[in-house]
């Protein structure tokens, strides 16, 4: 791992180039080296030195995503102070997130200006999608990576630029479980089920649903076809997380679309007057509701 | 597998302490980890051997104490002990709780030389 800025592997890329810096380095895979720590153990110096040869204990305390979770908040930062919202959807492969957003971006871009950033393993298939709608969006491939986090996104947004009061969506990996544990200075994370998988989902994947304020429940109009008990799901999904919110959509059909729309409109209208009310540095956090 | 992320940070906050602590060598590290931190300790634990390689924390010992999960239950207005997220409440049944301890992740302390 790069430790001047952090990146974890040399496959992410963004829009199909390796991200650039601010300080000079480039990822070839000799980069660890030069750390200083070749060596330490053979200079005169330390010979000399008392209490060499002994163990020594250390209290460390630290939050081991610490250095994700700072970056998570000069990303929330600039959001805050731009007046932008930004959500992170999240789900499991092929519940039909990049549809959601496509038919989003279609039915909001008279309201508000929408960029989207893309993350997947390979391919620029989603971005390109998006970039079909007219919207801004950058692709990020992590490469062998499961997950998006922070200093990804940080990167991802030079490139995209998200315009003042606008909204950001972060598409995330598909993957219901890592993607819980990295904040990205996201407002709300948003859960995408699809009736095609099992009702029980939430059960499986606690953590994911745990994180989530929002789950869509996404290819409603397939239910009369299939056998999966939606108030189940809600159930299940409230026994993990007794403040999720539930809309049931289908975003190929555009049933319950209105009440996903309108719930993005009400997010936007608290970003943008935490923009206009200077909030940066009062305290508020993502899910203060002063606004 | 986001636990090899959680052991390359992990990595980078046992180097970082090193450097500033003058150690040649780590022998053991100690990290605290929450039950309900989705957390899997024995894919952390291979991967922590993974990513130490070549690093002044190479062969080091990895103790991981882990904390037990809690949550606020809404119908005993009381914190409880939970085992996993989803489980009902093991005093009412219920499933109304909210979890509010077992998510730690820090780096406790660390034996260096």
């Amino acid at each position: 791992m790069c430790t001047t800025c952090g990146c974890g592997t040399d496959q992410v890329t963004i829009d199909g180039k390796a991200h650039s810096h601010g300080h000079d380095h480039d990822h070839h895979p000799d980069h660890e080296h030069g750390h200083g720590h070749h060596g330490h153990d053979h200079g005169p110096a330390h010979s000399h030195a008392a209490g060499v040869g002994a163990d020594r204990a250390v209290a460390v305390e630290a939050a081991i995503l610490a250095k994700n979770d700072a970056e998570a908040n000069a990303n929330r930062r600039g959001f805050t102070a731009n007046g932008i919202l930004a959500l992170n959807l999240v789900s499991s492969p092929g519940s039909g997130k990049t549809t959601l957003l496509v038919e989003t971006i279609r039915r909001l871009a008279g309201d508000f200006p929408i960029a989207v950033i893309e993350g997947d393993q390979q391919t620029s298939n989603d971005a390109d999608r998006i970039r079909a709608t007219g919207a801004k969006a950058v692709q990020i491939n992590t490469g062998k990576g499961c997950h998006l986090d922070a200093h990804m996104v940080g990167h991802a947004l030079e490139a995209l630029a998200p315009a003042q009061d606008s909204v950001l969506m972060i598409e995330n990996v598909g993957n219901l479980v890592c993607p819980s544990a990295f904040d990205l200075g996201e407002a709300h994370k948003v859960v995408v089920l699809s009736v095609t998988e099992g009702e029980d989902k939430p059960l499986k994947y606690p953590d994911m649903f745990a994180a989530a304020d929002l789950m869509i429940l996404n290819k409603c109009d397939l239910l009369p076809h299939l056998e999966f008990d939606a108030g189940l799901c809600e159930a299940n999904a409230r026994r993990v997380n007794p403040s999720i919110q539930v809309l049931r959509v289908s975003a190929t059909k555009g049933d319950g679309l209105d009440a996903w729309l309108d719930w993005v409109k009400g997010a936007a209208r608290v970003a943008r007057s935490r923009r206009i009310r200077g909030a940066v540095g009062t305290g508020c956090g993502a899910s203060c509701t002063c606004a | 597998m986001h636990e090899m992320s959680i052991a390359e940070s992990v990595l980078g906050i046992v180097e970082e302490t090193a450097r500033r602590e003058g150690f040649a060598r780590v022998k053991e590290v100690r990290l605290e980890i929450g039950r309900l931190a989705a957390v899997e300790t024995e894919a952390l634990r291979f991967c922590f051997d993974a990513v130490v390689r070549g690093s002044v924390a190479e062969g080091a010992r990895l103790a991981i104490d882990e904390t037990p999960g809690t949550a606020w239950c809404f119908g005993c207005s009381a914190t409880v002990p939970l085992q996993s997220r989803g489980d009902l409440c093991p005093r009412c049944g219920g499933a109304q709780l909210q979890v509010n301890g077992g998510t730690e992740m820090r780096v406790k302390d660390l034996l260096g030389t």
